[in-house]
């Protein structure tokens, strides 16, 4: 083996991913290796060609590539390596780290492996000193909503038909239904009625809508997209190629109602129906997953149940924005590195963080006080009014004119106040009408 | 007194809370009062909707020669609202070779907007 010891691995070279890159070399590793499955780097990114990225970072709206040039720029100079066309597929960890968790590490003594297969270097076993998990999400696929009907061409995930248009430079058809209201929907509604296709209209089986206000606003009412909530589609009509789909309107338990069935022709279903964290290396790797969020239980160092392990991003916990994905990437970017020299001392408090009456999704799960942390949430449902963020006891309230399951809510946890608190046992967050 | 007020909501895209935005404006089309915006820009992005609605246009255009068959571009600041789409076929018409370079002029003032098309990404 001619390798070089790397003293943190990365896997995806996504926001995230080039985030931890930086924050790896910032923190003093030497050997930062990122990896990436795709011949380029960004990610997602690369195809979301639309303006609305990085307003908090860069105080302009940019693209999702200029997003990513920035970074990949500050990277490539930052000394962090990437290899590109590199397939992680598997990943090994030793068992008897939950015996040993909290008192046997320090230092790169958990090991882990990672294989990867690339064309010129071939199949590699790669042991660093830490890894970062920044492998993103994927899109819940028409498998995931049982719909009854044909299986014909012409139905993709809202995000395969944005690859298609901006990278691949194919049109998926002239007369698209759009079914959910994820960002990534409305945003191809857009897309779709640029290039010169007609949209019929966005259909939603909850109450509120999935993605974004704004983006209902300049990507629907600006081009008079029909906007439906509480309805879905029912049944997919078509031989070889989609002819049309059944919309039905739904009632509370989301059933659809009997008599209000249409028949919308169409060539094209996109399915903006959800995100995905992508952990089927993290599983493999025998890390734990939250069944809630989907992704890998993190303290507020980023670092998962194999202490060794770190995940940031869209892996993690599904984010509205890359802001965000990209300073989770730096921090755990950050610890990665420290573990690896060693600098990184075994959790001294583990506190719980859990939901309360109206926060199911949120992450990290447990604080450790080391270091000022924000708790990332979504409310179960819409908050029309006045409301508050809480952190119990006492760590942070926070105003809010509305609270929506579409719009992360934040709590900004002080690390001095849990200092402060020797007794804490656990902290409980929760978005409350006033 | 007489005046006719017309109050207008709409929801800013400024940045990414969406606040909602009313509007009362005059018959002449002067702006008399923003409310509902949570910082600076929202009460700007209220006078220019009024006024001359704005937005980034963002495609791609065909590549030759290039690891992609297109490579994405953006209209550099906002281009009126109503030039949309004449900018759209504008941008479809338009053919470059590779390598294109992120911040490359593509069109310049394109359809008398004095807006620039702009690459959004390297293509080699």
């Amino acid at each position: 083996m001619t390798n070089k010891k790397i003293d943190v691995l990365i896997i995806g070279a996504g926001p995230a991913g080039v985030a931890a890159g930086i924050g790896a070399k910032k923190q003093g590793a030497e050997n930062v290796v990122v990896l990436e499955r795709d011949w380029d780097l960004g990610g997602i990114l690369q195809q979301c060609i639309h303006p609305g990225f990085g307003l908090r970072t860069f105080r302009e709206e940019l693209t999702g590539p200029e997003y990513m040039h920035r970074f990949i720029q500050e990277a490539h100079e930052a000394g962090v390596e990437f290899r590109t066309n590199t397939m992680v597929f598997q990943i090994e960890t030793q068992p008897p780290l939950s015996k040993g968790r909290g008192t046997a590490y320090g230092g790169g003594v958990v090991p882990v492996k990672v294989w990867t297969m690339n064309k010129e270097r071939g199949i590699e076993c790669l042991e660093p000193g830490a890894i970062v998990l920044t492998m993103g999400c994927r899109e819940r696929p028409l498998g995931a909503i049982r719909i009854p009907g044909s299986r014909p061409a012409g139905i993709y995930t809202a995000g395969t038909a944005q690859r298609f248009v901006n990278m691949e430079g194919y049109m998926p058809g002239k007369k698209a239904v759009i079914l959910g209201s994820g960002d990534i929907g409305l945003i191809m509604a857009r897309r779709m009625i640029w290039e010169g296709a007609e949209v019929e209209g966005v259909y939603e089986v909850m109450s509120w809508p999935g993605g974004l206000r704004r983006n209902i606003a300049q990507c629907l009412d600006d081009y008079g997209i029909p906007f439906h909530l509480q309805t879905t589609v029912t049944k997919i009509h078509g031989q070889d190629r989609l002819e049309g789909v059944t919309v039905a309107k739904v009632d509370e338990k989301m059933k659809p109602i009997e008599g209000t069935e249409r028949f919308v022709e169409c060539d094209t279903l996109l399915l903006a129906i959800g995100l995905i964290p992508e952990n089927e290396l993290s599983r493999m790797a025998g890390i734990e997953i939250h069944p809630v969020t989907g992704g890998p239980v993190v303290n507020d160092l980023l670092q998962t149940s194999n202490p060794a392990v770190f995940a940031a991003g869209n892996v993690v916990i599904v984010y509205d924005l890359v802001d965000n994905v990209s300073d989770e990437g730096l921090i755990a970017g950050t610890n990665a590195a420290k573990f690896a020299a060693g600098k990184l001392s075994p959790e001294q408090k583990r506190i719980p963080v859990k939901g309360g009456q109206n926060v199911r999704l949120f992450s990290p799960q447990f604080v450790t006080g080391e270091s000022d942390t924000i708790i990332y949430m979504r409310v179960t449902h819409p908050i029309e009014q006045a409301c508050k963020v809480t952190a119990e006891p006492g760590l942070y309230t926070q105003k809010l004119r509305y609270a929506r399951p579409g719009e992360m809510n934040e709590a900004r946890i002080k690390a001095s106040m849990i200092k402060a608190n020797p007794d804490l046992k656990e902290i409980v967050i929760d978005v409350l009408p006033l | 007194m007489s005046e006719n007020l017309i109050e207008k909501k709409f929801i800013c895209v400024s940045c990414p809370l969406g606040c909602g935005l009313t509007v009362v404006i005059n018959d002449k089309q002067e702006v008399l009062s923003v409310t509902g915006n949570s910082c600076p820009r929202g009460a700007a992005y209220a006078k220019t909707e009024v006024k001359d609605p704005r937005r980034v246009f963002a495609s791609t255009v065909r590549v030759k020669g290039g690891r992609l068959p297109v490579c994405p571009i953006r209209s550099k600041t906002p281009a009126p609202k109503n030039k949309l789409k004449e900018i759209a076929k504008a941008v479809a018409a338009l053919n470059v070779k590779a390598p294109v370079k992120i911040g490359q002029v593509l069109i310049h003032n394109v359809c008398g907007t004095d807006v620039d098309i702009v690459a959004s990404r390297d293509l080699s």
